[in-house]
């Protein structure tokens, strides 16, 4: 009896210290879907790219429903993984009521500041990246008229639109930009039918460039401005394969690089605010092959010329999100 | 508002409003015969994920449609499997298949392209592209009606002009032959059916079987001619909006065309709230243009806008003998 409580008491031991020994990191894609072409395929490619560099492995999980959040968000840190990465502000209350209860747990959020000593917040710059291909926008634009779809409307979407605006008008003071969001609940992230008929009606109000920045639903807008044979701009991930040639350039903002941080900091994360700014590469515009064509010389050296004086500081593209006001449009 | 402007909305609704006017046909013979059917969003996603992942393999929309409109029959025997041979509660099954369709879409074709659930997108003869009616250009110049007929009549695909042709066919079958009779009385009164010696089983699978292609076309319109391929949970709902269109029109095919031209053409408007606040001279919250439709149908329900009344044996399994 005693022997069989030992082997067993040593079994579990065993277990336990094999489970710490593998605490695996988490990755937690948000509602648009981890194949989503845009922001949470960045976050994929960020864990991905970790795990064929260190031969680890992680764990991950795809939101179905509002509802799983919070217990997503436990079981995962109940299970021991460590860090947990997610994607989304929507993860915002839900990790500010769980960090609490998982001290030892390290978790990272991009897109939302939760003050908590084991949470490290990633934000990025959306307003600088935005207005760099605001600009492209409004220098390949021959209608002065551009358009902007966001996906939900939340005052971080709204960011991009207004950076996006912004370097429309320093291209072009005289272009009209064009702005929709596709919904007010999270399932406008993914919502391509209605993401193709607001870039159709844009196209009809004589928009002849549309930025996407709506997850799932921009594949939709695309899509669209590939039928209709006007141009659009990819958001997050480089998207300019999509369709070769129609798209104009692509709003890169460094997921992957967040979570591949991330992972590799592991359990050592240590908490605070982290900004990926135009500086740190953590937003930028795509050039590649795919849009060679669409950028011409001149349109390559203005926007490199902005991307400068914004890394200087010389100038300052105004953050939506700091006092709820655009100066180059209106919500 | 100008004259372009309102063209252009009108042909946003007419492209928004065919699937539901297929999807809202598809319930009426479904529910004429007696048979509730909440599943049509479930049909419409399994037929879109069908025809989206045949024809991005074959290359032939019209293989895609086959398939779309087969997978969307074989929901449809399901249900009339649960709800007329096992006599089981129409409305359970009906939700049961939806849950089954949303998720079986994207296990299969996760399964098949590796692609998160989506198929791969589709190009030239995978899709059905748009039609340029005839003289559509030539009669561009004609004051009023020449704008009219080449913007919003004219370059749609197929299926919308399909779906338009099929409210006055399905007004001559249910209400100018033979079979439409037998069909509206199983679902006002089966058993007198039965007492005429006409099988109610196979008239209430016939229905079930219609509802199963129309949805089956409601399906593949969305995935191959508004959208290039299939998506997560693509019909976002539209299903259920059909379902109340069919309310609103108080089961009856031209009202139906009316009342999902209705809801679309609100859809339509959603998608341009810089027009609503010029026409209206206030800002109207977008998410209140969504509801509209809802309102309507509450309101049409609550008997405000003359009576719903729904065929009176909907929902009741038949039994031969008590």
């Amino acid at each position: 009896m005693t022997l069989i409580h030992k082997l067993l008491g040593a079994a579990a031991t065993l277990a336990l210290t094999s489970g710490v020994a593998a605490a695996e990191p988490a990755v937690i894609f948000d509602l648009g879907g981890k194949f989503d072409k845009s922001f949470n395929e960045a976050a994929f490619n960020g864990a991905t790219r970790w795990a064929t560099e260190t031969g680890g492995t992680f764990k991950e999980l795809e939101m179905q429903s509002e509802a799983q959040r919070e217990q997503a968000l436990r079981r995962l840190a109940e299970a021991g993984s460590n860090p947990i990465v997610m994607t989304g502000f929507a993860f915002g209350d839900v990790l500010n009521q769980v960090a609490p209860d998982f001290p030892d747990t390290k978790f990272a959020i991009i897109d939302m500041v939760v003050e908590q000593p084991n949470v490290k917040s990633v934000v990025f710059t959306e307003h600088e990246g935005s207005y760099l291909v605001g600009m492209m926008a409004g220098l390949a634009s021959t209608s002065a008229t551009v358009g902007f779809i966001g996906g939900m409307d939340i005052p971080l979407i709204r960011r991009f639109g207004c950076g996006y605006a912004q370097g429309v008008v320093a291209a072009n003071p005289d272009a009209k930009v064009i702005l929709n969001m596709t919904g007010t609940t999270p399932a406008a992230w993914n919502d391509p039918v209605k993401g193709a008929e607001l870039a159709k009606s844009q196209k009809s109000q004589g928009a002849d460039v549309i930025y996407a920045a709506a997850g799932g639903t921009g594949i939709g807008v695309l899509q669209a401005a590939a039928d209709e044979g006007i141009l659009s701009i990819g958001v997050d991930s480089n998207q300019n394969y999509l369709f070769p040639g129609k798209v104009l350039t692509s709003m890169l903002k460094r997921v992957d690089n967040a979570v591949y941080d991330a992972f590799t900091e592991g359990t050592e994360m240590t908490g605070g605010i982290t900004v990926k700014d135009l500086k740190s590469e953590g937003v930028g515009y795509a050039l590649d092959e795919h849009n060679a064509a669409l950028v011409t010389p001149e349109m390559k050296a203005a926007v490199d010329a902005a991307a400068a004086k914004i890394i200087s500081g010389e100038l300052v593209v105004h953050d939506y999100m700091s006092d709820n006001t655009c100066p180059a449009a209106t919500f | 508002m100008d004259y372009a402007t309102l063209l252009q909305i009108l042909d946003s609704t007419l492209r928004l409003a065919t699937p539901l006017l297929l999807a809202c046909l598809a319930g009426l013979f479904s529910e004429r015969a007696g048979i509730f059917d909440i599943g049509l969003e479930g049909k419409m996603l399994m037929a879109a994920m069908a025809s989206g992942a045949v024809a991005a393999l074959s290359g032939s929309v019209w293989l895609g449609l086959c398939a779309g409109i087969g997978a969307s029959l074989v929901l449809a025997a399901l249900h009339g499997i649960a709800s007329i041979t096992f006599r089981g509660n129409q409305l359970i099954a009906g939700v049961a298949l939806n849950f089954v369709a949303s998720g079986v879409t994207v296990l299969i074709a996760q399964r098949m392209f590796g692609q998160g659930g989506r198929t791969p997108p589709l190009t030239g003869d995978a899709r059905f592209n748009p039609l340029t009616l005839p003289f559509a250009e030539e009669l561009r110049g004609v004051p009023v009606l020449g704008p009219l007929y080449a913007e919003v009549i004219s370059g749609h695909s197929i299926l919308v002009y399909l779906a338009l042709a099929l409210v006055p066919l399905s007004w001559w079958v249910l209400y100018r032959t033979r079979f439409g009779l037998r069909l509206r009385a199983v679902g006002e009164n089966p058993a007198s059916v039965d007492t005429a010696g006409v099988s109610v089983v196979a008239l209430r699978y016939a229905a079930v079987a219609i509802t199963g292609v129309l949805c089956g076309l409601a399906g593949a319109y969305m995935a191959t001619a508004l959208q290039a391929g299939f998506g997560r949970e693509m019909t976002a709902g539209r299903g259920y909006i059909a379902l109340a269109a069919l309310i609103f029109a108080k089961w009856r095919p031209w009202a139906a065309l009316w009342a999902t031209l209705l809801f679309g053409f609100f859809q339509a408007l959603a998608l341009r709230p810089d027009v609503v606040e010029a026409v209206l001279r206030f800002k109207v919250p977008v998410p209140a243009l969504d509801a509209l439709p809802y309102v309507l149908t509450v309101l049409v329900l609550a008997g405000f806008v003359g009576k719903a009344i729904p065929p009176r044996a909907g929902g009741q399994p038949y039994v031969k003998e008590r």
